[in-house]
């Protein structure tokens, strides 16, 4: 794990607007969890109720995404970051941005659900969207800690986690297409459903790319469009050479 | 020399020609040791930036590169700095001759007190040549080069005194190509002009370096990111950290470098 040291800078003022930014962000990252959370509850456990709360949640997202997003523009015009601050301020203006979708996601699982999928959801499915929520909700907080903890092998950890997701994804896909072969009537509420686990494998997606903005803020190194092992061999290679 | 060092070595031997090569240089002023085991590949035809806090050493490793130093009684310079191959300090070298292929411009601009012609004419009238019709042409040629032609094409016979701090450093970089140097030095070139005429310095050395191998040495960090395709970064005497600018501006290798760039306390 490698600090960041933002209370260092030898202007006090620089210190604060990068530690202010930061500190920006994981609040922002905590409605959005907050959102993914509820959203969730009304997917599995039809608590149609706070299906409200998650969108009504998205204004103050998105007026934080737009709010962290001039104070980097004012960052770079202002100080001309370098190196790590360069990295944290070009990591927090792409987080904030998927962070915003992540939102979105949610909100369109709150509302797929909130219609009516009665008759169309069964237990087995059920089961699968739950166990795929909760991977997802965990990678959120990971990836969200990686990012305050500048932690790395949290962030590897959240793409290890991606593919978990994306299997599960498939599968239900499947059951969902059989199930609408042998019953028809169910697929207006089926594409509901299948709706919903899409956004879900979306917002694993997202947790993805901000796993890949941590391991570029903390070793420099873009990872994008990397499969994992290379990515491992990448870092492991970088470590060996570190400076004496 | 480091494994480090080695490696960047021959990173850049891989992609462009080689300038200048400085192995195990140690400088020493009286008894202070200025600079210490300095290990360094230049690369032709490039801009390298030098950067560090005042005191560093980069003037000193800079001025090395014309021997410049010499001038300095109480300096000695031990090891190696090879000029395209051929070692600078070996005793059969001819430091006029040398200095006539590195040619140094300094922080505050310095033309001498003679018309904007004759100035740049100065290095060629040394060198014999006497003709009009030379001198004429190089003239103009270095005055494009530097920039400066159209801005005083109409008033060559004036005074050098009489043009802007921008144009004088500008003027002297003429100076400085009028002999077509290999190699040109520059010592902090821009620390006493203003926003614009930095800018049109800069230019300037973009365009310069498709023919000539650019070394500088900066306190404007920015400048460095802006217009260099190398960085040295130098500490207390030392060579800290050598690579491609972007790398060091976005992702140095050494704590050091780091705190140096983003401003933070060592």
């Amino acid at each position: 794990m490698t600090d960041l040291h933002l209370g260092q800078h030898i202007s006090r003022q620089f210190n604060e607007e990068l530690e202010d930014v930061r500190s920006k962000v994981l609040y922002m990252g905590g409605l959005v969890e907050e959102q993914l959370a509820n959203a969730l509850r009304v997917l599995v456990n039809d608590e149609v109720e706070l299906a409200r709360d998650v969108i009504n949640a998205d204004s103050a997202v998105n007026s934080l995404e737009v709010d962290i997003d001039e104070e980097c523009t004012r960052i770079v015009a202002r100080r001309q970051p370098a190196a790590t601050d360069l990295r944290l301020v070009m990591t927090v203006s792409k987080t904030i941005n998927d962070l915003e979708r992540i939102g979105d996601e949610a909100k369109r699982v709150a509302k797929m659900s909130r219609k009516d999928m009665d008759g169309a959801l069964r237990d087995d499915v059920r089961t699968d969207l739950e166990f795929m929520g909760s991977l997802v909700r965990d990678m959120l907080r990971q990836v969200l800690d990686a990012f305050a903890r500048t932690d790395v092998d949290t962030a590897i950890l959240v793409v290890k986690s991606d593919k978990k997701v994306d299997k599960r994804y498939k599968k239900v896909i499947k059951k969902l297409i059989k199930q609408m072969g042998k019953d028809p009537d169910t697929i207006p509420g089926t594409l509901n459903i299948m709706w919903a686990a899409r956004s879900l494998e979306r917002l694993a997606d997202r947790c993805q790319n901000i796993a890949e903005h941590v391991i570029y803020m903390v070793l420099g190194m873009d990872v994008r469009h990397i499969r994992l092992d290379d990515i491992l061999a990448e870092i492991e290679a970088q470590s060996e050479l570190e400076p004496e | 020399m480091t494994q480090q060092e080695q490696l960047q070595a021959e990173k850049i031997k891989a992609s462009h020609n080689v300038a200048v090569t400085v192995s195990d240089l140690d400088l020493y002023y009286g008894e202070t040791r200025a600079l210490q085991e300095i290990n360094l590949t230049i690369p032709e035809k490039q801009v390298t930036a030098f950067i560090g806090p005042s005191g560093c050493g980069k003037s000193t490793l800079l001025r090395c590169f014309n021997r410049l130093n010499d001038l300095i009684d109480i300096c000695r310079v031990d090891g190696e700095i090879l000029l395209n191959g051929r070692d600078i300090y070996a005793e059969d070298v001819e430091v006029a001759e040398l200095r006539r292929e590195v040619g140094i411009v300094f922080q505050k601009p310095n033309p001498f007190p003679k018309s904007i012609y004759e100035n740049v004419a100065y290095g060629l009238r040394i060198q014999g040549v006497n003709k009009r019709r030379q001198l004429d042409e190089t003239v103009e040629w270095a005055l494009k080069g530097a920039a400066l032609w159209d801005e005083v094409k109409d008033r060559l016979n004036d005074s050098a005194f009489g043009l802007s701090g921008g144009q004088q450093q500008r003027l002297v970089i003429a100076r400085a190509i009028a002999v077509q140097p290999k190699c040109i030095l520059l010592d902090e070139p821009c620390s006493a002009l203003d926003p614009i005429s930095t800018l049109k310095v800069e230019e300037l050395i973009a365009e310069l370096k498709s023919q000539y191998t650019i070394i500088m040495v900066t306190h404007n960090m920015q400048q460095a990111a802006r217009v260099s395709d190398y960085t040295a970064f130098m500490y207390m005497g030392e060579l800290i950290e050598f690579g491609e600018t972007d790398q060091i501006f976005t992702n140095p290798r050494l704590k050091k470098t780091e705190d140096y760039i983003t401003g933070r306390y060592g």
